[in-house]
């Protein structure tokens, strides 16, 4: 696929951002690559800006100082035009779901589709319903509005519009949060196999450590209002510093380290 | 910043570049076509003995797909009695929606010969055409509507019904909201004068200027009007009984209160559904925290208090207005105005009007707040429940104000 003037491996790059809401600084000279067909973790506390990252990538928070491109483009200075046509690259799936709360699930996966590609009727709902599928949700929930789903559910039909238009990158804010953990590993499947037959990009903000082994080519560490480490998690995991050694030697980072060993050799 | 909450000069370049988006909008269609017309996805239907032949080509990608979907939904009338081949080799590209289509087109004939298959799929696409094979079965996109005639009589009969049942639970509510009221009033320490205080100012303070200002003007048209007909009968100085009664015993209150229930009214409303949207009422009640107390109380109380301090000032204003509307066009001087004002006009006119103040606010505040409370999940909810909250809340204003105005009537007040 021939992506415009972009340097060929990067699809973000952000250089220098700062962030900032009135004298509440939230990223200070933050760099962060990622590159096209790759799955990027996001990890860091509670707080320590993953969100607010996203958003100003996806054009949502203006960075008070830095760079970033998408794309090899700047939304921030791209005209209307160029904004469309980027959106219609990226799919974005917020933390709290964010769905059309007076659309039916099924509304909801078409809105981006009838917004940008203009199909006939019976395809736009074939894609709704295969990508619903995909996300994991049962054919019956097509019809249920956004306020009788279950948590879980919400999220699932949010993953499901995010990838309504089969985007080039993918924004997850917690994909896996309030997912069970059958849902959970199905969506690690899911992502990954993407990535492979579609050459997806993710970019996932994410807590969940089975899906950071599991599905993640890098991880990025926010720490210090910058990313500390990005790397692959056995690098990442090596890293000298306090607030790493504690989340991936605590015992839930053992657990799921000690999981992804067995699976290895396990299966090889 | 086109994201981020658009300023005040901000949102004029916002107007801005929507009509220029929308100017610009068709010319991008035409660009569309063409761009479909360059890569489309394309097939062509070989018949080769028992044999069906489809070659699929160019990008199966969902953007274009949208022209042979109709062709491909046929497809499995025309194939009939045929094993079905599907050649993917010259597909160029293929996306999830892509790969659906042809796994969809592929099943829909599979079923009447064994003999059908998918061919030429290079590894990755033969694994999307895996991956979105246990994902094709359809799915439902919004509840069945009966006919159109059927839905109106069903809405007909479920308004009818629902109005009954309505007007039940706003007398229930009514009832709870004053009782809910006699119980505070009798724990003092349990008034929230905090939050009443603050929307005394939200309410009350905040709405003087537009109150005021379109009561000095209805006592101007008033006066205006009286001036013109009056005139006639070369009764000019009756218009100051005019302005004096009209705008005391019924205009300033009736313009302060209607004001208010679309300005405060349908703020509680809203204030209070979205809280409802976003559960934080349901928290409140595992909390222990009565929300009748916390937030309905200090509303209705607030309003209580300011609406016939604004009903006042609405007279006052509406006064001056219409002083200043003889003075200008009949020459009656403001100190003629006053004392003829002060002769002719006695003081219950002011109490039949401010006495109403009251009554107005607590319909207003409790319909608002019980709008509030009914809103349920979506947004569309909300809008329609404070569009409900300002209309009934005006009916009843109204509705009031003629009872009011039979029983002076009837007193002789
Ligand atoms: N709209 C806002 N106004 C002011 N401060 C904000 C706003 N949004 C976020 N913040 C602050 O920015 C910081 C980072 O928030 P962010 O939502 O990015 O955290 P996070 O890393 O996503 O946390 P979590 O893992 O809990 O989702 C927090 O300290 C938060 O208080
Ligand atoms: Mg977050």
């Amino acid at each position: 696929m021939t992506l415009g003037g972009q340097t060929a491996e990067n699809m973000i790059e952000v250089r220098g951002l700062k962030t900032q809401f009135d004298d509440v600084v939230i990223h200070e000279n933050l760099d962060l690559d990622v590159r096209k067909g790759e799955i990027i973790g996001v990890v860091g506390g509670s707080g320590s800006g993953k969100s607010v990252l996203m958003r100003a990538i996806i054009g949502l928070k203006r960075p008070s100082a830095g760079v970033v491109k998408i794309f090899g483009e700047d939304y921030y200075r791209a005209n209307e035009a160029e904004r469309r046509a980027i959106e219609q690259r990226w799919g974005v799936l917020f933390q709290g779901g964010a769905l059309f709360s007076s659309m039916t699930v099924a509304q909801n996966v078409m809105a981006p589709i009838n917004e940008h590609l203009h199909l006939p009727k019976l395809l736009t709902e074939d894609i709704a319903a295969l990508k619903i599928s995909m996300s994991g949700l049962s054919a019956d929930a097509g019809d249920k509005f956004p306020s009788e789903l279950s948590g879980g559910m919400n999220k699932r039909a949010g993953i499901a519009r995010a990838l309504a238009l089969d985007p080039e990158i993918v924004f997850l804010d917690e994909p896996t949060a309030g997912l069970d953990p059958i849902g959970a590993s199905n969506f690690d499947e899911l992502i990954v196999n993407l990535k492979e037959s579609l050459g997806l990009t993710v970019f996932m903000v994410t807590h969940d450590l089975d899906t950071l082994h599991a599905a993640c080519d890098r991880v990025a560490v926010l720490a210090e209002k910058r990313v500390i480490v990005c790397g692959p998690i056995e690098d990442v995991r090596n890293a000298d510093h306090p607030w790493i050694r504690e989340y991936f030697s605590g015992p839930r980072g053992r657990a799921a380290y000690a999981s992804t060993v067995a699976d290895k050799t396990g299966s090889g | 910043m086109r994201r981020s909450r658009p300023g005040k000069d901000q949102s004029i370049i916002l107007i801005y570049t929507i009509t220029l988006q929308a100017l610009r909008r068709p010319v991008e269609n035409v660009k569309k076509v063409i761009i479909m017309r360059e890569s489309a996805a394309k097939i062509d239907v070989d018949v080769d003995g028992s044999v069906f032949r489809l070659n699929a080509s160019g990008e199966w990608r969902a953007r274009y797909l949208g022209s042979i979907d109709a062709q491909l939904r046929h497809f499995s009338d025309e194939s009939m009695g045929y094993d079905l081949i599907i050649d993917v080799t010259d597909v160029e590209q293929m996306d999830t929606a892509g790969a659906m289509v042809i796994q969809r087109t592929f099943l829909s004939c599979e079923q009447r010969s064994g003999g059908s298959k998918i061919i030429g799929a290079s590894d990755l696409h033969a694994a999307l055409l895996a991956q979105v094979m246990p994902h094709l079965d359809p799915c439902a996109i919004e509840r069945e509507h009966p006919n159109a005639f059927l839905m109106m009589l069903n809405r007909l009969g479920r308004g009818t019904v629902n109005a009954y049942y309505a007007a039940l639970e706003i007398l229930s509510f009514i009832g709870f909201t004053l009782s809910k009221a006699f119980y505070v009033f009798s724990q003092p320490q349990r008034l929230r004068m905090k939050s009443i205080v603050h929307h005394m100012e939200e309410a009350g303070l905040d709405a003087v200027p537009i109150v005021g200002l379109m009561s000095f003007l209805i006592g101007a048209v008033v006066a205006f009007m009286g001036a013109k007909i009056l005139s006639q009968f070369n009764a000019e100085i009756f218009s100051v009984e005019l302005v004096g009664l009209a705008v005391l015993r019924e205009f300033g209150v009736l313009l302060a209160a209607i004001l208010i229930a679309g300005r405060s009214g349908s703020a509680y409303t809203a204030q209070i559904g979205s809280m409802k949207i976003r559960e934080e009422i349901d928290a409140m009640e595992t909390l222990g925290i009565d929300p009748m107390e916390v937030l309905v109380l200090p509303r209705v109380i607030a309003l209580v208090i300011v609406l016939p301090v604004l009903a006042f000032m609405a007279a006052m204003l509406g006064l001056i207005g219409g002083g200043l509307v003889t003075w200008l066009t009949m020459d009656i001087s403001p100190a003629l105005f006053l004392s003829r004002t002060k002769e002719m006009i006695e003081l219950n006119n002011f109490w039949v009007g401010i006495i109403k103040a009251p009554f107005f606010a607590f319909v207003i505040a409790v319909i608002g707040c019980f709008q509030g409370m009914q809103v349920e999940g979506s947004a569309e909810s909300l809008g329609k429940h404070t569009t409900l909250s300002v209309v009934q809340a005006l009916f009843l204003v109204i509705v009031i104000d003629a009872f009011f105005a039979m029983f002076f009537l009837e007193i002789d007040f």
